[in-house]
């Protein structure tokens, strides 16, 4: 789609979302980015500290305009209470992976060599594989996957960027 | 007292006077509980008409239009009228019954998931759950659709929510912690907005809806005639700023005055007040206004560079920024940029071709309706070349004359927000202005009409054609001319005599005076005017979709056209 080939093409933003914890807010959200075409890279979404509150952070990618409006559209809706476009030097980031690596015997020591160079935790091991649990910044695991890659991953899932500001004031 | 008393109390408590509505099995305990209370219940032949009036009602009055319907199609016929209401920022409410909450998700009898459908075309919305949450929910309903940029609330009531005995009224505390109205005036940015107005020697006010929303049309007067600016209005932002003022130029954009567009290409600021430039305005975005500044003031944060960067800009409501705004302008030298205006005035002016046979043109029609009317009455136009015509020949001088569908472009709407706007203003004159075409989209709301016994004109311009696409088909295809025949129609006379509604047919042009005089002068009731026009005229001048002012036909052209690009 046309749409999605101009709204695509750009830079990785982050976006820290404060909502109302109300029916149908995710699909509020996730419309925005929707209707303009653009994609959500990850989502994670969780209670925010403050009652009735929730805190969901977005990454997605596009170009600064389009991002800028959607950053504007979002705090349009009556449901979101803060919405922020993040810059990576602003904000501690984290997220989480499980990774199920192949591991057939003559591989296995390899790749928990690389698992401890990443300080990745195995939680189950099998016969033939190895579930790895690994947090840091979304490029460590993106450094992960691709190592891991070389063995054969199985499956994995990534809980998505969670983000929070630097310092004292609230995201 | 069930959960549906509590919601027409609600309604009562913001004063609400006029329901528009029609019954079905989920909204059974809401018109149980009707019976006794202080609305009134305007009983319509389609929810889609129910809508397009409470829109209608809302532009006339400047206070929420309310309507009820019944859950599953009853809900997605109001979609349409949602889409409308929210393109033009319309305070609009509509309450929709739904099935018992068990069954929700279940594919029970007339369930559909209207809060779901609904999300990109309403302000807000709701799916009350909990009966306690009513009072709450409609409380907040009204504030959002009317404050900040007003815009349709869409509220899915569960009939177990409805019918839901209650001892005592719950608490109807808002709680919307997420909904800011911007308050105040930036101060520092009106100092901005001031400054850059200083230097202009061509300056440019475009005016749009926002202005009439907030009442800021003697504000808007006031900074024309204090700067000596020219005012350009939009198609919804007309009656903002009186057409007939000499510093007016009247509405610009794709149908819009030569002078309008020209000016807008020769400007060296051009300030938007409360109009959202619309690619039915600006054409070709890459070209608009290059060299020109941009001012902008709009209650919408998002409106704030969506299309257009402008160098300075408020966010507020326009008549306070216009307050602030004022005692820091003083009088421009426009006098030559005036001179100009008016040399393109006397050089393009609004014209049409009036056939030597007798034969109707509309412009004509619209033109002496103007006259006879006196600019005075509130106008509700369709959709299609009869609307820009009129837009072109009806010049308005007051807020709340001129109700049209702008953004959506929606057929059917004018007859419809026409009955809502007379219920609005009993003693004023309401004329509808429809096509063929659009009218039967919505004709079946006559009954509605006839048994309100409005005093409501309804004026069919009748060419027997989807006559905008055909000009479209004319213009752009080749004179391919593909579904826009409509052949099959109607004598609209003998159809509004059906209902018991009197039908006037109006055929020449030497009778047009003597028959509008006639229905002008009728009130008993609804009276529709047939006017049988001539097929083959176009709308001009015309800027191609997409295209910039410097493609603009000025006058009617046979000449090959390159099909539009870059938009609708
Ligand atoms: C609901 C809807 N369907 C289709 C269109 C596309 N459309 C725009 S103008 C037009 C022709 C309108 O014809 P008519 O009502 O006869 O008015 P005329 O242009 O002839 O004055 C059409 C089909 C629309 N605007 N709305």
């Amino acid at each position: 789609m046309a749409v999605e080939a101009v709204n695509n093409a750009g830079a990785a933003h982050t976006i820290s979302v404060l909502v109302a914890d109300k029916p149908g807010v995710l699909v509020r959200v996730a419309t925005v980015f929707a209707r303009r075409g653009f994609n959500i890279d990850s989502l994670a979404v969780s209670p925010a500290h403050q009652k009735g509150l929730s805190r969901m952070t977005v990454v997605t990618h596009g170009k600064e305009e389009g991002v800028t409006q959607i950053v504007k559209q979002l705090d349009k809706l009556i449901d979101v209470v803060h919405v922020y476009d993040y810059a990576e030097m602003d904000v501690v980031s984290r997220e989480m992976a499980i990774v199920k690596v192949r591991t057939p015997s003559d591989k296995r020591s390899a790749v928990m060599e690389v698992a401890n160079i990443f300080r990745a935790k195995s939680v189950d091991i099998g016969k033939g594989s190895v579930v790895f649990e690994i947090t840091g910044s979304s490029s460590k695991l993106d450094a992960f996957e691709s190592m891991m890659d070389e063995f054969g991953i199985i499956e994995m899932m990534r809980t998505g960027k969670l983000i929070l500001r630097r310092g004292e004031t609230p995201t | 007292m069930i959960g549906a008393d509590l919601v027409i109390r609600a309604l009562e408590k913001e004063g609400v006077e006029y329901i528009f509505g029609y019954p079905g099995g989920a909204n059974l305990p809401l018109f149980d509980s009707l019976v006794g209370s202080k609305l009134k219940l305007v009983l319509v032949r389609h929810e889609q008409g129910a809508v397009h009036m409470a829109d209608g009602y809302a532009r006339a009055s400047g206070k929420p239009g309310v309507v009820l319907v019944t859950s599953g199609p009853g809900a997605t016929n109001t979609v349409t009228g949602l889409l409308t209401a929210n393109m033009d920022s319309s305070p609009v409410i509509v309450l929709c019954g739904q099935t018992l909450t068990v069954n929700l998700g279940k594919d029970a009898f007339q369930e559909a998931d209207v809060f779901n459908i609904t999300i990109p075309v309403v302000k807000h919305s709701y799916l009350v759950s909990n009966p306690n949450d009513i009072p709450r929910v409609m409380r907040e309903a009204f504030h959002i659709c009317r404050t900040g940029r007003p815009g349709p609330v869409l509220v899915d009531l569960p009939k177990d929510v409805t019918s839901k005995a209650f001892e005592s009224v719950p608490d109807d505390t808002m709680d919307i912690p997420g909904y800011h109205v911007p308050e105040g005036v930036d101060r520092k940015g009106v100092e901005k907005l001031a400054a850059l107005l200083k230097t202009s020697r061509r300056p440019l006010l475009y005016v749009g809806q926002g202005a009439i929303i907030s009442g800021a049309h003697r504000e808007v007067l006031a900074l024309a005639e204090k700067l000596h600016a020219p005012v350009t209005t939009t198609l919804l932002g007309k009656g903002a700023f009186p057409e007939t003022h000499p510093l007016a130029v009247g509405m610009l954009g794709m149908h819009g005055t030569a002078y309008a567009n020209y000016s807008v290409v020769n400007c060296d600021l051009i300030f938007s007040i409360g109009a959202r430039w619309d690619d039915r305005i600006t054409g070709k975005l890459s070209e608009f206004c290059l060299d020109a500044v941009k001012l902008h003031i709009d209650i919408d944060p998002a409106e704030i560079g969506k299309l257009i960067r402008p160098n300075a800009s408020v966010v507020g409501d326009a008549k306070l920024v216009l307050k602030e705004l004022l005692p820091m302008v003083s009088k421009l030298k426009t006098e030559e940029w005036l001179s100009t205006i008016e040399g393109w005035k006397k050089q393009y002016p609004l014209k049409y071709d009036q056939p030597l046979d007798g034969e109707l043109t509309m412009q004509y029609v619209l033109d002496r309706l103007y006259h006879l009317t006196k600019g005075q009455a509130i106008v509700s136009t369709d959709v299609g070349q009869h609307q820009m015509w009129a837009a072109q020949f009806y010049l308005t001088s007051k807020p709340r004359q001129w109700l049209s569908s702008g953004g959506a472009g929606t057929m059917g709407f004018g007859f419809p927000a026409a009955i809502g706007a007379q219920l609005a203003r009993p003693g004023e004159l309401v004329v509808a202005v429809v096509g063929d075409g659009g009218y039967q989209m919505t004709f079946c709301e006559l009954s509605t009409a006839a048994l309100l016994k409005l005093p409501l004109k309804i004026l069919v311009l009748n060419n027997r054609y989807l006559g905008m696409v055909r000009q479209w088909q004319e213009l752009f295809f080749e004179d391919t001319l593909s579904g826009v025949d409509l052949e099959g129609n109607p004598d609209f006379v003998k159809h509004a005599e059906s209902y018991g509604i009197r039908g006037l047919k109006l055929e020449k042009a030497a009778d047009v005076d003597a028959v509008l005089k006639e229905a002008l002068a009728y009130n008993k009731g609804p009276i529709v005017i047939e006017a049988l026009t001539e097929r083959h005229a176009n709308v001009f001048p015309m800027i191609p979709a997409g295209a910039a002012v410097r493609d603009m036909i000025v006058e009617p052209t046979r000449r090959k056209m390159a099909k539009p690009e870059g938009s609708t």
